[in-house]
Formats: structure tokens, sequence, C-alpha cells
């Protein structure tokens, strides 16, 4: 039976090792599978330099028509599973037909790499960056090999950084002012404000602040819309009278949130909003919704704005 | 419904309690084992039971005193975790991260106390975010136990004078900022918290609201405590700030709460040096705020301020505290038109305490607290409320108390006034209090003018009121009766003038008494009268033209006619007696006709009025008693005066007494310092017919009874000794056969086969037989006298 399972056995084994695999920062990735890997994190044009080493199974060969390494930035919609749509496609040919006895390693280098879009895993759709390398054979068929890794790509703070500011309110029922610090965030930024009641005939039980994300995918007609609560917050307990301000203080450390996405590549969008939610003795709710932006800061200078 | 909304509670409570205690443990587990990331999350699970709305204040106070022991160990744990380098800053970045905002809230306030400790950060700054974080909580009995909480972590790290976490500059008024501030948002959920909820629990709110007074009043307790606040600070900051809170919440409870703590936390010179802020307040509460409370502490304090020492009296003047006080009790009264009685009373009777400690030398002050209680009386409709009345008393007895001089009382003409506004009883016990204080005071009243205005007080107990009383109680009555006798015995002068227009005035005011009254107030009157009698006699020398107008008759005559009015009421013994000491006085006096005349009337008495046997003994031995002293008779009145002495005395009706009333008549007959008076023969002859009736008393007992008692002998004996007595005294007619004779007599009469051995008659011969023997064995010429007799 031994030679049968050895028939479906890989020939060899690929793998990628990066050339700065010990320096450069490890993220966690979460996979089709719902693994979590770690993988190495780059940037837009960073140079990825690596080896792709090729180790048949001892006592045998690998015959092949010729060796690639592929640099792919793709787009998954969720909607067309399995079908991805490059964005990013660079190639180098490792090596001429031929044959392989024994462990041979194949050095690439990719410079200066262009990705301007982050790895995102949303609800609908994904962004991933990979290498794949491509043993390509006749029969029995080619062996491919993915290795994948995270881009993040950090913006300077931005020059323009307005407050939200807006009186709001049901005539007669309810008027409130509200005030976020900023129209735009870092990922680890807090979010300074203040909620001013101007009128409450209403009994408030409670005031929560929710970060929502709104994921959409498609466009024109077939835009698909996917909205969901990263954070509730609670900010206020009970019922206010006119005149009491209520402080807001959020982190946005804890929650998992990603830079805002415009119109990725045309394929995704995704947004984030401040959701003021009050809810009433009767559990009625009463909302309003800003859009905030949010950003990636170079991680040295987010440190330090950090309270 | 009441005993189930009990019942669901205690319910509540203990799944609370267990939700509580469950997550401290796994918290205990994660401080042991040094997990600050569980220690977060189960220390936030812990503190979620604390956001449950269904218990009432007493006993969400249980849950939340489980929880902050276990905040404790919590802060314990983070102090630990920061001195092995965890960074504050981070740490107390961490616990905001909570999603609920209470635990969240709870978790801050405990790192920010360590926070504070590492002095990473200012204090200021600190404190400052954490109250104004607190703000998140508008639940007012989730909000009122979170700022508790915050003022209990953060009382000994505010930035106070002298103070480690002591700042820069002005660090003074960060403290007092930050306890301003939580002070006032916990007064305001306090407030709120009555305006929530049904409107059928208001009584209950009401009662749970003063549960959780003290969680408000602590912050001024704190602000007392800072070593910063000075008195420029409380005048020009703390004060205004704090009653600007107490004006604007515009809620009675809490405004009578805090004006009475700001009264009862902050010291005396402060309230003294910024009384006019503090005054100008009370008009502006709300009009269910008991004021008067609030006002009668505030001077209470003031006036055992005062009372502390004089030291501090000029600052009292400085300040012009009375006059302070006075304007703005008078606003208090005018903005509380319905104010009861008993509060504007009780307002005055504080004024008036204060006054008397603080300006005790002025009576116009006084007189004119009096003067504004007097006018408020007036405006108003009867005085029924007996509690007023108390406060009335309470008003008028400062005064008396404090100058224990009846006089000042006499000087304050609206005194008077307000005595009219009470009821008679309250009125007779004033007139009671008075009467203590003036005996209490031993002073005596020397003028009539005095007297008169004091007996106007008091006389409530002189009179008899328009509506009668006719369950008065008798022992209350003569008690009261006896007071006002024993003050009469007060009054008095060294100036005869003076001392005659008293009695006069007194008479006056007690002869409108009443027959109830008069045997009491009369007696002492004569009394005094007969005293001042007497000393016009001492002094007759030494009497120039000037006092001519008072003489002796004179007040003989005013004596007679006060007790001509005892002759109304059927007290014939009481004017008996009275008659027989004015003519002892009278004869104190040299004026014969007058003690006769007396004498007459006494007589007059004894014959017309006395006809009970025993109080015909009791005054013809008064007579008799009086009649023996009398020095200024001539023989003619005297024995017209004797002889009906005697003749009473025969006519008495049992037999025995008449035997004494006869025996001792004869001591009318023979005064030693008298030379007109020694007739031995009538002494003979009263003491042997005294000896017929006993006698006759002997045989009588025979008769009837068929044994000889022994009150017989008793007679005998007692005759013996009247023997003696004369025989001693050298009457001739005495013999000592006579004496011997009746020594055996009663001898037999005890040896008597049918005598009854009494041992009271036996002790009394024997002590009378030993006598005799003493005197024989003393030696010298009564000796001499006493050897004759034989035993």
């Amino acid at each position: 039976m031994n030679f049968i399972i050895d028939a479906f056995k890989p020939a060899c084994h690929v793998s990628v090792t990066f050339a700065d695999a010990k320096l450069r920062k490890q993220v966690a990735l979460k996979k089709e599978n719902g693994q979590t890997e770690m993988v190495p994190l780059f940037r837009s044009q960073d140079n990825i330099i690596g080896t792709v080493s090729v180790e048949p199974v001892p006592g045998r060969k690998v015959e092949h028509k010729g060796i690639k390494v592929e640099l792919l930035g793709q787009i998954e919609m969720y909607s067309d599973r399995g079908n991805f749509y490059d964005f990013t496609s660079l190639v180098r040919e490792l090596d001429i037909p031929g044959e392989i006895y024994e462990k041979k390693d194949f050095p690439f280098e990719f410079s200066t790499v262009e990705m301007p879009y982050e790895t995102y895993s949303g609800i609908n759709v994904r962004l991933r960056y990979v290498l794949k390398v491509t043993i390509t054979r006749g029969y029995p068929g080619s062996i491919v090999q993915f290795q994948d890794f995270v881009v993040r790509n950090n913006s300077p703070s931005p020059s323009i950084n307005n407050s939200i500011k807006m009186e709001v309110g049901i005539e007669d029922c309810l008027h409130i002012e509200f005030e976020y610090n900023k129209s735009k965030y870092h990922l680890k930024d807090v979010i300074i404000g203040k909620i001013y009641f101007l009128l409450v005939r209403i009994k408030m039980k409670n005031m929560d602040l929710e970060i929502r994300r709104r994921e959409s995918t498609g466009s024109g007609t077939s835009t698909h819309v996917e909205t969901e609560t990263l954070a509730k917050y609670e900010l206020m307990d009970g019922a206010p009278v006119r005149g009491e301000s209520i402080p807001i203080r959020l982190f946005l450390s804890p929650y998992e949130l990603t830079p805002t996405y415009r119109n990725t590549n045309n394929k995704f969008s995704v947004k984030y909003y401040l959701n003021l939610v009050l809810v009433d003795e009767e559990d009625r709710r009463y909302f309003k919704q800003q859009e905030i932006t949010i950003y990636r800061l170079a991680e040295s200078s987010e440190q330090a704005e950090a309270l | 419904m009441v005993a189930d909304g009990v019942e669901d509670e205690e319910k509540w409570l203990s799944a609370g309690m267990a939700g509580l205690q469950q997550n401290a443990f796994y918290m205990h587990r994660a401080l042991d084992s040094n997990n600050l990331k569980d220690a977060l999350k189960y220390s936030t699970q812990m503190l979620s039971e604390l956001r449950t709305s269904k218990l009432s204040p007493h006993k969400y106070y249980v849950l939340y005193m489980k929880a902050f022991d276990e905040l404790r160990k919590l802060e314990i744990f983070f102090k630990d975790t920061i001195s092995l380098g965890f960074s504050i800053v981070e740490l107390y970045e961490l616990v905001q991260h909570a999603g609920n905002i209470l635990p969240r809230l709870y978790l801050l306030c405990t790192v920010g106390s360590v926070y504070v400790k590492t002095k990473e950060a200012p204090a200021k700054d600190i404190l400052k975010d954490l109250v104004e974080m607190c703000r998140g909580i508008q639940h007012p009995l989730r909000g009122l136990f979170l700022r508790s909480y915050l003022s209990q972590v953060s009382r000994d790290k505010l930035p106070d004078i002298g103070s480690e976490y002591e700042g820069d500059a002005d660090t003074v008024m960060d403290a007092v900022e930050f306890v301003l501030q939580n002070f006032t948002e916990m007064n305001k959920l306090w407030v709120r918290m009555q305006h929530q909820g049904p409107v059928n629990e208001k009584g209950k709110r009401e009662k749970e609201r003063n549960e959780l007074r003290d969680l408000i009043g602590k912050n001024l307790h704190v602000l007392s405590q800072i070593e910063g606040v000075d008195l420029d600070m409380y005048k020009e900051v703390v004060l205004p700030r704090v009653l600007e809170q107490v004006v604007n919440c515009k809620d009675d409870l809490a405004q009578y709460y805090l004006m009475d703590c700001i009264i009862q936390v902050f010291p005396d010179e402060y309230h003294l040096q910024s009384l006019e802020t503090l005054l100008s307040v009370c008009p502006q509460l709300q009009p269910s705020v008991d004021v008067k409370t609030v006002l009668s502490r505030l001077m209470d304090r003031l006036s055992s301020y005062a009372a502390s020492g004089v030291e501090v009296l000029p600052e009292f003047f400085q300040v012009e505290a009375f006059m302070k006080l006075n304007n703005a009790i008078h606003k208090v009264i005018e903005a509380q038109a319905d104010m009861p009685m008993v509060g504007v009373i009780t307002l005055y009777a504080s004024l008036l305490t204060f006054c008397l400690q603080v300006h005790p030398d002025r009576l116009d002050y006084v007189d004119q607290i009096l003067g504004s209680c007097v006018k408020e009386l007036s405006g108003r409709e009867g005085l029924d409320d007996s509690k007023a009345a108390r406060q009335i008393i309470a008003l008028l007895s400062a005064p008396l108390e404090k100058y224990k001089d009846i006089d000042t009382a006499l000087k304050l003409s609206n005194y008077r006034c307000i005595m009219e506004y009470l009821n008679d009883s309250m009125r007779k016990e004033m007139a009671n209090i008075i009467i203590q204080n003036i005996m209490n005071n031993k002073k005596t009243i020397s003028t009539a003018d005095k007297v008169d205005g004091l007996f106007e007080l008091i006389k409530g107990l002189i009179k008899d009121s328009d509506v009668e009383t006719p369950d008065e109680l008798e022992d209350e009555f003569k008690e009261e009766q006896n007071s006002v006798a024993r003050l009469i015995q007060m009054l008095h002068s060294d100036n005869h003038e003076e001392m005659l227009n008293i009695i006069n005035t007194v008479r006056n005011h007690v002869l409108m008494g009443g027959a109830k009254r008069l045997p009491y107030t009369i007696p002492p009157l004569i009394f005094s009268s007969l005293k001042l009698a007497r000393r016009l006699e001492g002094h007759d020398q030494s009497v120039t033209g000037e006092d001519v107008s008072v003489t002796p008759k004179k007040i003989f005559q005013i004596v007679t006619q006060t007790i001509d009015a005892l002759a109304s009421i059927p007290v014939p013994g009481l004017a008996l007696g009275l008659y027989l000491q004015c003519a002892e006085a009278a004869d104190d006096c040299d004026l014969e006709p007058v003690a006769y005349e007396f004498f007459t009337q006494a007589y007059i008495l004894y014959e017309e009025e006395i006809t009970d046997s025993r109080a015909q003994v009791t005054s013809i031995h008064l007579i008799i008693g009086t009649l023996q002293r009398m020095h200024a008779f001539g023989v003619e009145n005297r024995d017209a005066l004797t002889h009906k002495a005697t003749g009473y005395s025969a006519k008495l009706l049992k037999k025995p007494d008449q035997c004494r009333a006869v025996y001792a008549c004869s001591h009318l007959f023979w005064i030693d310092d008298h030379d007109n008076v020694r007739d031995g023969e009538r002494v003979l002859f009263c003491l042997k017919r005294a000896l017929r009736i006993a006698n006759s008393v002997q045989q009588m007992a025979n008769a009837t009874r068929g044994s000889s008692g022994t009150a017989s002998v008793v007679l005998f004996v007692e005759i013996l000794n009247k023997y003696i007595y004369f025989y001693e005294k050298g009457v001739p007619q005495i013999t000592v056969e006579s004496i011997q004779d009746l020594i055996e007599l009663i001898r037999n009469e005890l040896r008597g086969d049918n005598a009854k051995s009494d041992a009271v008659t036996d002790a009394f011969f024997s002590g009378t037989l030993r006598y005799i023997q003493f005197q024989k064995d003393k030696g010298g010429a009564i000796s001499d006298k006493y050897k004759l007799i034989a035993l």
C-alpha cells in the first residue's frame, strides 16, 4: 500500500523564508479555517527578499518544467468565493526546467513593491497578499505553495482634523448637543467629547457610544452593505436633567479596528461611524450616527499620543 | 404588597451579594496569581452588581460596603503592580476599557487613588478628571454612592496645605474646588431623587433620602477639615458656593439639612465673620424649610461660643451680630407668613439667649426682642398652641436665669405684655417660675413699685381668672399659694415708709385673691406688717419728723382691716391666731388699747365662730399662752381677759381638756418678771380646780368603764409638775405638803389593783421624781427647798 500513499504525498517540501525574518514584525493573521498564524508584516514599497527552498522527499527526485515565485495582491468577494481578483501580480522565475535531487535554495527579491492596500478580512470581502511558489510539472501536476504576509500602511497625521459638533433633537422632547474632539482618529486614539443636554423630557435609562463598521462591496445596483457594531461603550447611567454635560472618553485601542478604506480598488469600502444611542425607560432608542475617519499612525508616534 | 416588596428586596440583595462574592472570589484568585487581566475582568463583573436598580438605599448600602471592602484589596494589588514596574498611566487607561460605566468609574477612582499616591501627575489633575468623569452616572442612588466612594478614597489625598500632595501654586483652591464640585453634584443627585418615581411614594422617598443625607454632608465635613480653608477662603469661596447650591436646589429637605450641616461643621468664628452671608440666605429658603430650627441652632452655637470666654465678645460687637440676627429673624418671619407661632417664639427665644450671652448689659435689646414677640403675638388669633406657650415660658425664663434678679424683668416693659398672651395655667406656671427664681436668688424686693409690677406678673396666682377651673388640683393649688406666701416674705425695705407702701401694695393685690387664697396669703402679709411695727418700735427714738407718717398704730389699723377680710371665709382659727399675734406685737409696741382690741376680737371669734371642740382646745391654749406673755395690760384689762380665759377653759367639753386648760391658766396669775402679776391664791385655785377635774375624770372613767384609765393619772402627774414649777418659783401658797400629798396620790393610783400600768405614765412620773431628786442633790437655795419634799 505504501506506494499508493507515497503517490499522493507531495514529492517535495517547499518553504519560503524571508531574509529579514528575525527583525521583521510578526502579526497574527486569521486564516480561512479560523486559525491564526503569525506572519510577517510589510509596508508598501518595502523590499520583499527571501529564499524559496525546495526539498525533495529523500530518495526521490523532482522533475519540473520551471519554478517561479509570484507576489499577488488579491481581493476575494465571498459572494464569489474562490475567485480572486489580482490587483497586483509580480513574477520572478527561479529555475529553468530540470530535476532536483536534493534540497535547493532559490533566492528571490521584489524591490520596492507597490502595495497600496492593506490586508483586510471582513464579512463579505477579503484582501490578502501572498507569495505563490509554483513548481511547474506536466504529470502529476504542478506543486503550488502559498506564503501569506500582511501589509499595513501608516498614514501621516491629517493636517486638518476638525471636531465634530452637532445639535440634534426631537422637538419638545429631547435636545442634545454633542461634540467629538476630532473627525479623524488613529487606531490607538482616544475619543474625547461631551454630550450636553439642552432639553430632556424623556426619562432616559442610559446612553451608549457605539463604533460601527460599514463594509460595502460591489458597486452600483449590486452594492452590498454590511454593518457591524464593534464597540458598545456605556457613557451614562440614569436619567440626566437639563443642563447636564456628560463626558466622553473612549479608548480605541481595545477594539479591532482597521483604517477607513475608501473604495479599495473599486471593489469595496470600509467606513467607521460613531453612533450615539440614548435609551429611554421604555427601551426606545434614539440615536445619531456620525462618520469618523480612522487612520494608521506610525507606531512610535502612537505611543506619544496616548494618555 | 409592602411585605412582598420587602421580601423581594431581600431576595435581590442576597442575589446581588452572592454575585458579588462569587466574582470577588475569582478576583482574589487573580490577585493571588498576579493576573492583572483577570483581576480587572472579575472586579468589573463584581462591580456590575452595583448596577442594580432594585434595592432601597439601605440595602444598596450593604452591597456597596461589601464592594468597598473588596476594592480596598484591589487597590493594594494595583499598588503592588505599580511598584513592580507596571505603568500607572497604562493602568489608568486600562480600567477605562470597561464597557459598563459604573464598574469602569469605580475602578477608575480606585486606580486614580493609586495614581495620586505615585505623584506621577499632580493630584489636582487626577482628582479633577475623576470628579468630571463621575458625571456619567446620572442615576441618583448609584451616583451618590459612586461619588461618596470618590470622596472616601480622595479625602487623604487632597492637595491641601501641608499635605504631601500639595502642588506649586494655589493648590488649596484645587482641593476646595474638587470637594465643592463633588458636593454640588451629589446634592443635585440627592435632590433629583425626590422627583423620580411614582408620586404616591413621595413619603417613602423622603425617608430614603433622609437615610442618605450624611453622604452629602460628609463633603462639607471634608471641607471643614481642609487646613487651607482659612477665614478668607471660607468667606470668599466656600460659603458662597455652598450656599449657592443650597438656595438653587430648591429642595426643602436638602436646604434644611445642609444649613444645619454648615452650622455644625464649620468653626464658630467663621460663622460670626460670615454671619451676614449666612443669614441672607435664610429668607431665600423654601417656605417649608424649618428655618427657625436652623437659626436657633446657629444662635445656640454662637451663644455657646460667646459663653466660652469674654475674650471672644469683641468679635461679636465688631460684626454687630445681634443686629444682624435680629434683622434676619424679622425677614424670615416676614417671608414665611404661615410659620406657626411656636416657630416664631422659638426664634425669639434663641435670639434672646444669644443676646443675654453676648450683650448682658443691653436690657434694651432684651426688651426689643420681647417687644417683637408681643407684636407677633398680637397679630394672631389666640394662642392655643401649648408648644408655643412652652416656648414663651422658656423665653420669659431666660432673662430671669441670666440676671438672677426680678428687677431686671420688671424693667422690661414688654415682659408683662407677653404674659398676657399665656393661658391661665401657663401664666401660673410662669408665675411659679418667677417666684422660684426670686427664692433661689434670695434677693429681696424693696420698692412698692417693683412689688406692684411683680404682683402684676404673677397675678395668675394671686387672682382667680375669669374662667373658673373647678378641677384644680388641691395639692398644686396649695403649693402655689405657699410659694406666694414665701414670696411675700421676700418683700422688704429698710425704709419704713417704703415698707408700708409695699405692705399696702401687697394687700391690695392679695385681697383680690378670693376666699380660697386668703388663708394662704394673709398670714405672711400680717407677719410682715407686724415685723415692721416691731421695727418701728425698736427704732422709736431714732425716728425723726419725716418718718411720722408711719406709725405702729397705722400699721395695726391696716392689719385689722386685713384680718377682717378673713372673716368672710370660715377660717376663724387662723384669724384668731393672727389676732393674737397682732396683740403680741401691739404689746411689744406698748399699745395697750390696741392689744386689748385684738384680744377682744380674738375672744369674739372664739365665742362666735369656733365651735369645734378640738379647735376650741387649741385656741384656748393659744389665748392663754399669748395672754401670759402680755406686758402692756393694766390690772383691769388683764383681769378682764384672764377671767374670760379661765372661764373659757372651764367650759371646755372634754374633762381632760378642761383640766389641762385650767392648770395652764394658772400661769396667767404668776409671771416671774411681772411684779403686778403674782397672785399665788389664784394659782393655787387654778391648780386645785384642775385636780378636782382630774378627780372627776377618774371617777367618770371608773363609772363608765369599770377601771380607772391611766388618762387621769397622767393628768395628776401633769398637775404635779405644775405644783413643782410654782413651788420652785416660790409661790407661797404651794406647800410641800400639797406636793407630797399629790405624789402619794399618784403612787396609790399607780399601785392600785385596777390600774393598768402604762409605760408612758410611769416614765413621766418617775422622771418627775427624778427631777426632784436631782434638784435636791444639786445644792444651793433650790436644793434646800427641795429637801423639804420627802420622797
